[in-house]
């Protein structure tokens, strides 16, 4: 088997790598043959290792493949940890990614850096499969990275575009700021525990769970809770969670199959996967699980709230995107990380099915995003509209569709969680479900419904998209509809998760979710007549009486009475504009400050070139005694002569 | 031991040097002839030092390959050479960089590129001599020695403030080795030897430790640079041509480095640990401070230049660090004292190459447009791909990349100093988001977005020569991040030993 996790990580690596430095000799269909070639091996191995694992009977692979660094007494190695827990990120990365790569074919056909496009999303894949296959900090630190990295490099495709260029900055530096975090908590790990590897550092972990560390004097933390907040730091950067959010809108900029792939259904879960992997740890302290539930609740609620004033068809999922990760920290803030994890799958299937179906639309539009443009869309593109409603219901957590499924056990744990924050991560993430509900189905009935708003010239070309594109979608719309009807028994209940994911038995949120479970078919009749569900209707039906009832009227009429709550939504909280007041300009300040005053005035002004010039000074006072009078050498002599002998007749 | 029928050591030595006088016999006549022996001569040499890899004993902190010889024998002075894990990669790192130097000036300097090419030849010499140097006064020899061709290289083919620069450059440098010297001298009185080796060994009391240790700091904090001594580094950077800058922060900054590895923390190693605090505030201040100060830079080789004090800030980090490491009652195999000094020696071969890097796509650019203003560029990757794809690689290994070897050091320097106290580690981990914002920032606008001007429409991408020059350096930057341990396997022996003299008192 070993060989074969081998083979899955390096085969989407080797394809990225002839794509992107033979790009021109092997042509634009070779780019993409070589690329999808070595994903598709990638996805099937995956499917083989997930078969082999969870049927076969095979046993948690842990080993290493290289040493990358032994020094001192600390040994670095790549090596992977293939348990239930990574066989289900592998099938979810490789099978979203191949899909990606299908669509890209059609979404970016006209695009001049198309060879360039296909080696980075393969490029992609493989820092993806380094980061979720990793059996250290180390690996996963570099996996961690390297996404980001990609994630630049994406965000940026389009270069020219100032907006572009602007946001991939903006995203590598919000991510670093996470990362900071990260490398601190490794950093913390390796000190008390002396390893980066997860098995050794969660057998040692019951002898450091009294250790208190001080943070500053009088102020004594227990050591897994700083460990566990470090580590969520990088967390909240990858995972876009209250207050890093702020690049994961502007990260629409890039192309949309990479929002697809990177921004809704594999990167930005990396944090969900990274806690979720240290359960261990994070059971240790119910600090940190509540800070980790009151962010994630924040995140859920208004983040979705900004998807209500949103028009770009793109900034409406990339908001619902936040929103959901939101959810799924909040599972793990109540130790349902089986439940998070479950929704990261059914999340990863619709909301990249949302995306790829955004793009289909956006490519009938002629890259038209604004959905005030839209309208009438679904007499035109009749796959599109179907798998886009299809992605939609599932988004609400409409009853059967594997959303609900992910979605209400969420809900269901956070409610059965006794952790400080609960009560208010539970509101938070119900009246959510009304405000996932209201964006979602205005989105859809604006793009899709009503007039055609369109001008004619696009009215004129509409059409459906291609196969390649559509296929796709077909095939991310059957695992949206169904597989949280499959799954959610083994998943959440029938121990799949095994020994990778560890709760403590006074987290009693998901035994308690487990005493209420009684087959997926009665969670679904139950489901029908559950107050979420019925918010969630709800929201649609206000959705639908706005902008189907009376499209002229309401919204404007809505938007005039809660001016203020609008302002505040149009401008996203103020956290764009505190960020660039504070941390862009505050920094160039400081650095113009120490530079112009520091470097320049005083160290080389009055040290460097002061002692110069005091050399100089006095070389020139000095210089002005020797005048050439003699007059002025006899009076100096003179009184020389005089001090002399003052001193020999009276102090002598 | 290995044995080498040849010396080895003095060919790696004064080859390049006497190769360099022979380049200056070709003349401006006959510029390619002197070109191509200059290359062949710097690639017999790299060739020579790597070829003392396989016979290089791992297990072993003593000095390999040592040469020796009665110099003035009536002051105790010889003609004493040696290596061991910490110079020899030092010195195969100055090797290869003279070759990237050699090809970096081909058709680049045509005002007479024999005189040229000459001075880094000698140049690599005597800093091969520097690294190999077991005797103080052959130390001090090379070590002020390699200014003189250094400063002809600014003086003559530098920029419009050049003589500001060189005077400034000269006189810092010089002014900082002289209290060496008297600390040498001093040294020698006292033990009777020039030997580096017998130094260690010296017993010194507390004051006299101080008083070396001040003069040697005051000696290689300029080299280094460390704030505040660091200003010259800049000027001189501007001024230099592309190879003045490449060998200036590839190699010569990292002679600060070695000198605190070889003498400062052997010698002095209870005034070392006296000092720590002095040593770790100044690295943090160049880590941190200087970051800053490079962000608001509009010339892209002063950005550069203040990113090179603020990544060597690490290196000085990781050697002070270890007495804060050790000085924890619980850790009783001092465990990260040699993750911190490894640390530091994997930061400057690193650096070494990363700096170069950047320098040298500094140049391909000054080549093109002959400005180093950012605001002279825009969109530079629209008509240079090839270069913008590679100027990727460097900036993502400044910005210490997991991957590439900018990582490596750093990573290891962080958690070494996470060992000593939370509150260094935090602020060292600060250039993280410091170090990205300044290096992306200038790449975003140099490299991206629309073409600004018409100089910008007409630039031609990489040629060959210039392709296998930046090409090889991605290599190797990303072959040491993805598998350092090789590197560390060389210098093990050397650290451990080294460690062991830093911690242990000599009063």
């Amino acid at each position: 088997m070993e060989k074969i996790y081998l083979a899955i990580v390096l085969a989407p690596l080797i394809g990225a790598l002839i794509a992107g430095l033979f790009g021109r000799p092997i042509g634009r269909a070779g780019a993409h043959w070589v690329t999808i070639l070595g994903v598709a091996i990638a996805f099937a191995l995956s499917l083989y290792s997930f078969y082999q694992h969870v049927w076969g009977g095979l046993p948690t692979f842990n080993g290493a493949v290289y040493t990358w660094a032994a020094t001192d007494n600390f040994q670095f190695d790549v090596g992977f940890l293939i348990d239930h827990l990574t066989v289900l990120m592998m099938v979810v990365v490789t099978g979203v990614s191949l899909m990606v790569h299908i669509y890209t074919i059609g979404y970016m056909a006209d695009d001049p850096g198309y060879q360039r496009f296909f080696s980075y999303i393969s490029l992609f894949t493989f820092s993806m499969l380094m980061l979720v296959m990793a059996n250290n900090l180390m690996q996963l630190f570099f996996g961690w990275e390297a996404v980001g990295l990609v994630s630049y490099l994406l965000i940026g495709f389009w270069y020219k575009r100032e907006t572009a260029i602007f946001a991939n900055l903006k995203a590598f530096l919000v991510n670093r700021v996470g990362d900071f975090g990260f490398l601190l908590g490794i950093a913390a790990i390796l000190m008390y525990a002396n390893t980066v590897d997860y098995a050794t550092f969660f057998e040692r972990l019951p002898a450091l769970a009294g250790v208190t560390v001080q943070i500053w004097p009088g102020v004594e933390w227990s050591l897994p809770t700083v460990i566990a907040i470090l580590l969520f730091i990088g967390a909240m950067g990858k995972s876009a969670q209250v207050p890093l959010h702020v690049w994961l809108p502007d990260s629409m900029e890039g192309p949309t199959p990479i929002s697809a792939l990177i921004h809704a259904a594999t990167m930005v879960t990396a944090g969900i996967f990274m806690v979720a992997r240290f359960s261990p740890l994070y059971e240790l302290s119910d600090a940190a699980l509540s800070f980790i539930m009151v962010i994630g609740a924040v995140t859920a609620l208004f983040m979705g709230l900004l998807g209500l004033v949103q028009n770009d068809i793109k900034r409406v999922v990339a908001y619902s995107t936040l929103s959901q990760l939101g959810y799924m920290t909040v599972a793990l803030g109540a130790s349902a990380y089986s439940a998070a994890i479950f929704h990261l799958m059914t999340h990863a299937f619709f909301k990249a099915l949302l995306f790829l179906a955004a793009g289909s639309v956006i490519i009938a539009m002629h890259h038209e995003q604004d959905i005030r443009k839209m309208g009438g869309l679904w007499k035109y593109m009749p796959i599109t509209f179907v798998t886009f409603l299809i992605g939609s219901l599932a988004l609400i957590g409409f009853p059967g569709t594997s959303g609900f499924y992910s979605k209400d056990s969420i809900i269901m744990a956070v409610e059965a969680s006794n952790l400080p924050g609960a009560t208010f991560a539970y509101w938070s993430v119900l009246i959510g479900v009304f405000v996932t509900a209201l964006y979602t189905f205005r989105m859809f009935f604006l793009v899709f419904f009503g007039k055609e708003r369109m001008d004619a010239h696009t009215r004129s070309h509409l059409h459906e998209s291609p196969k390649v594109v559509t296929l796709p979608l077909i095939a991310l719309a059957i695992p949206s509809l169904i597989v949280g009807y499959f799954a959610i028994d083994p998943l959440l209940f029938g121990g799949f998760f095994g020994e990778s994911i560890k709760v403590m038995p006074e987290h009693g949120a998901m035994a308690s979710l487990q005493a209420h479970f009684h087959g997926a078919a009665a969670m679904f009749l139950h489901g029908l007549t559950s107050p979420v569900v019925l918010l969630s209707l709800a929201g649609v039906g206000v959705a639908a009486l706005m902008y189907l009832g009376f499209p002229d009227s309401l919204p404007k009429g809505v938007a005039r009475v809660f001016s203020l709550p609008k302002r505040i939504l149009d401008g996203a909280y103020g956290f764009d504009d505190f960020n660039n007041v504070v941390f862009g300009a505050g920094s160039r300040l400081l650095g113009r400050g120490l530079w112009r005053v520091g470097d320049v005035r005083m160290i080389d002004g009055w040290l460097v070139n002061g002692t110069a010039g005091l050399v100089a000074f006095t070389a020139g006072q000095w210089r002005k005694m020797q005048t050439g009078y003699l007059y002025h050498y006899a009076f100096v002599m003179i009184l020389g002569l005089i001090g002399l002998m003052t001193w020999i007749v009276f102090v002598r | 031991m290995p044995n080498f029928s040849w010396p080895m050591l003095s060919l790696i030595v004064w080859l390049p040097i006497l190769a360099g006088v022979l380049v200056m016999a070709f003349g401006s006549r006959r510029p390619n002839a002197a070109r191509w022996f200059a290359l062949i001569s710097a690639v017999l040499v790299l060739l020579l030092s790597l070829a003392l890899l396989p016979s290089f004993d791992l297990h072993t902190y003593a000095m390999q390959f040592v040469e020796r010889a009665a110099w003035i024998p009536q002051f105790g002075i010889h003609y004493h050479l040696g290596v061991d894990g910490i110079s020899l990669p030092l010195i195969i790192l100055t090797a290869f960089t003279t070759v990237i130097v050699i090809i970096s000036a081909w058709e680049v300097i045509q005002e007479k590129p024999h005189q040229y090419l000459a001075a880094f030849l000698i140049m690599e010499g005597m800093m091969n001599g520097t690294f190999a140097a077991l005797d103080a006064i052959v130390f001090y020899f090379f070590f002020e020695g390699m200014l003189i061709p250094m400063f002809v290289v600014i003086g003559i083919w530098g920029g419009p403030r050049r003589v500001y620069a060189t005077i400034k450059f000269f006189l810092y440098t010089f002014l900082g080795s002289v209290f060496m010297l008297i600390a040498l001298i001093y040294m020698y009185f006292k033990g009777g030897s020039f030997s580096i080796l017998h130094m260690q060994q010296l017993p010194l009391t507390m004051t006299e430790q101080v008083l070396i240790f001040l003069a040697f700091l005051i000696a290689f904090a300029v080299k280094i640079p460390m704030w505040p001594v660091h200003t010259w580094l800049p000027d001189a950077h501007v001024e230099a041509p592309t190879g003045g800058s490449v060998i200036l922060a590839a190699i010569m900054l990292k002679i600060g480095g070695y000198g605190f590895l070889r003498f400062s923390l052997p010698i002095t190693p209870d005034a070392s640990s006296l000092l720590d605090g002095l040593m770790i505030a100044l690295s943090l201040v160049a880590i941190v401070y200087i970051g800053f100060v490079a962000l608001v830079q509009g010339d892209m080789k002063k950005l550069v230049a203040y990113s090179s004090i603020s990544h060597m800030g690490f290196v000085t980090l990781g050697l002070f660090i270890i007495f804060l490491i050790a000085a924890d009652p619980i850790n009783m195999n001092h465990s990260g004292v040699r993750l911190a000094l490894e640390g530091s020696m994997v930061q400057m071969i690193s650096h070494g190459l990363i700096s170069a890097a950047m320098f040298l796509s500094i140049g391909v650019l000054y080549d093109r447009l002959h400005s180093r203003e950012i605001s002279t560029y825009g969109g530079v990757v629209n008509t240079m791909p090839w270069f913008g794809a590679m100027v990727m690689v460097f900036a993502m290994a400044n910005v210490g990349l997991p991957g590439t070897s900018g990582f490596v050091g750093e990573f290891m320097v962080i958690l070494a100093a996470f060992k000593a106290n939370f509150w260094i580690a935090f602020a060292a981990a600060l250039t993280l988001i410091i170090g990205a914002a300044y290096t992306l920032w200038m790449v975003k606008r140099v490299i991206f977005g629309e073409v600004v001007n018409a100089a910008v429409s007409t630039l031609k991408d990489l040629n060959a020569r210039e392709a296998w020059m930046l090409g090889s350096l991605v290599f190797l930057i990303i072959l040491m991040g993805v598998w350092p341990n090789p590197l560390l396997d060389l210098m093990h022996a050397t650290i451990e030993h080294l460690a062991q003299q830093a911690l242990t008192s000599k009063l």
